[in-house]
């Protein structure tokens, strides 16, 4: 593995010198030092390490799958796979004449239903407010629910997006990915909903391996002759 | 604890310790990260004849309500015997010492855990002892250090823990339980390897101030040892056998 990169773990100095700390890394004088286990990453000025495991922390605007919680009456919670409750107003998804009195929430969305939805609003103060007002987003109706960690979204998508095409592609099913490590996938076939589900395990369960696309297309095309 | 020999010899004429050990020779230590699926980040670590499973919940949301902290996370550790930990049996309920032990195995970590990242939350750290051999405190620690890294809270360093001690005026590095019961002094440190700070330090005994002095070494360079095999375990888990 080149200089550049190397597998770290909390307390390991990445280097030393004029750096600035990115994500998962802090400075200690003059030393820059990872805070999780993973894969550190040193650019011209800046370094940073890509984790390999841990929660999700909501970022406004990330897409996530959430799933219902439970709902006051204004309100559904949501399991957002993080260590906050999404919120999720009754007014985004009735519209701006929704009444408290009139309007049944459990109409609209039940406890254990999936939603996509982008994270409007967060901050150390408050729990995040999710939103599904845009396009593509809201219920989800069809598809398998896969969980892998958070920290492994990034490798699930790939440079561009190339690891997520080529798994669409050989398997002809629709994969909508949760920025909170929750994915679904749906296929019209069998053989291409459990082909791809495999994919998405084998990316969780190796992220931190090289040339992870090559091995991911072989177990495809191999799966695909038999 | 019974069944201690009151003639017992704790340190021969050729200067081998009662389990045949040499004075600064750790316990045999092995650590595991991981191993609990329904954990988010677990270790198990045999430290001698310890045997000690730790889990870590976490961050997640504190229940009850009123003791969360917004601006901050806090951090809950529970210790915990087994009832069979021990030759006769142990009541299960929380014992005093099993509630000190929590409260310093807590402290101990505190400085290497970034809290304050995550406001309102709590991160949950179950230490549960299946068997008992004196030094559980360190162990203990030492294990839920690992299962805190397992479980990605971030940390500014690891914390590593073993005890040194004195026994027949000497001293020494690993106080075994007859060393323990027997001996003159007991001293379990945690270290930051890293960041070289000491986070635990207790003292249990009396010393010279020249003694004080040489058990903190003995005890820092043996958290150094023990700081290699929590590195392994983690480079094991996570990167196979490549670790840097």
């Amino acid at each position: 593995m080149a200089d550049r990169r190397k597998y770290v773990i909390p307390g390991d100095v990445v280097t030393t010198g004029p750096f600035r700390p990115e994500q998962n890394v802090i400075l200690d004088g003059n030393k820059i030092i990872s805070t999780t286990i993973g894969i550190s990453e040193i650019y011209d000025d800046s370094v940073r390490v890509i984790p390999l495991t841990g929660k999700y922390i909501p970022k406004i605007n990330d897409l996530v799958i959430g799933k219902v919680n439970s709902h006051t009456s204004l309100s559904w919670e949501l399991d957002i796979n993080s260590c906050y409750v999404g919120f999720l107003p009754a007014q985004d998804v009735f519209g701006r004449d929704f009444s408290a009195h009139a309007d049944e929430l459990a109409t609209k969305l039940k406890t254990g239903d999936l939603v996509a939805a982008r994270i409007a609003n967060f901050d150390r103060t408050r729990d995040p407010l999710v939103s599904i007002s845009d396009r593509d987003l809201g219920k989800i109706d069809s598809g398998d629910l896969v969980e892998i960690s958070p920290s492994k979204v990034p490798r699930l998508i790939g440079k561009k997006g190339s690891m997520i095409q080529m798994i669409e592609e050989a398997t002809d099913a629709a994969i909508t990915i949760g920025q909170n490590g929750w994915v679904v996938v749906s296929c019209e076939s069998p053989e291409g909903l459990l082909k791809a589900k495999k994919a998405i395990q084998m990316v969780n369960e190796q992220a931190h391996v090289a040339n992870l696309t090559d091995q991911v297309k072989e177990m495809l095309d191999k799966k695909g002759e038999s | 604890m019974g069944g201690r020999e009151a003639t017992m010899v704790l340190m021969d004429e050729n200067g081998k310790r009662c389990d045949g050990r040499t004075v600064d020779e750790p316990r045999r230590i092995m650590i595991k990260a991981g191993g609990l699926k329904n954990a988010d980040g677990s270790a198990y670590i045999e430290f001698g004849d310890n045997k000690i499973l730790v889990g870590v919940f976490g961050p997640r949301d504190v229940h009850p309500k009123h003791m969360s902290n917004t601006d901050t996370g806090i951090l809950r550790v529970r210790y915990h015997m087994e009832p069979f930990s021990v030759g006769e049996r142990k009541n299960p309920a929380p014992s005093r010492r099993e509630i000190e032990i929590s409260k310093v195995i807590k402290e101990a970590l505190e400085p290497a855990v970034m809290l304050d990242k995550f406001p309102r939350t709590a991160v949950d750290v179950f230490i549960e002892v299946l068997q008992a051999d004196g030094g559980t405190r360190c162990a203990a620690l030492t294990a839920a250090s690992v299962a805190l890294a397992d479980a990605g809270i971030p940390m500014r360093d690891m914390v590593a823990a073993i005890a040194a001690g004195k026994v027949a005026d000497t001293v020494i590095l690993d106080v075994n339980n007859e060393e323990d019961q027997a001996g003159q002094a007991d001293m379990p440190i945690g270290y930051m390897p890293n960041l070289e700070k000491i986070t635990l330090l207790q003292l249990d005994g009396v010393l010279t101030p020249e003694e004080y002095k040489k058990c903190v070494q003995v005890g820092v360079d043996g958290c150094k040892l023990v700081y290699e095999l929590q590195k392994k375990a983690l480079n094991d888990k996570y990167f196979g056998n490549s670790g840097d």
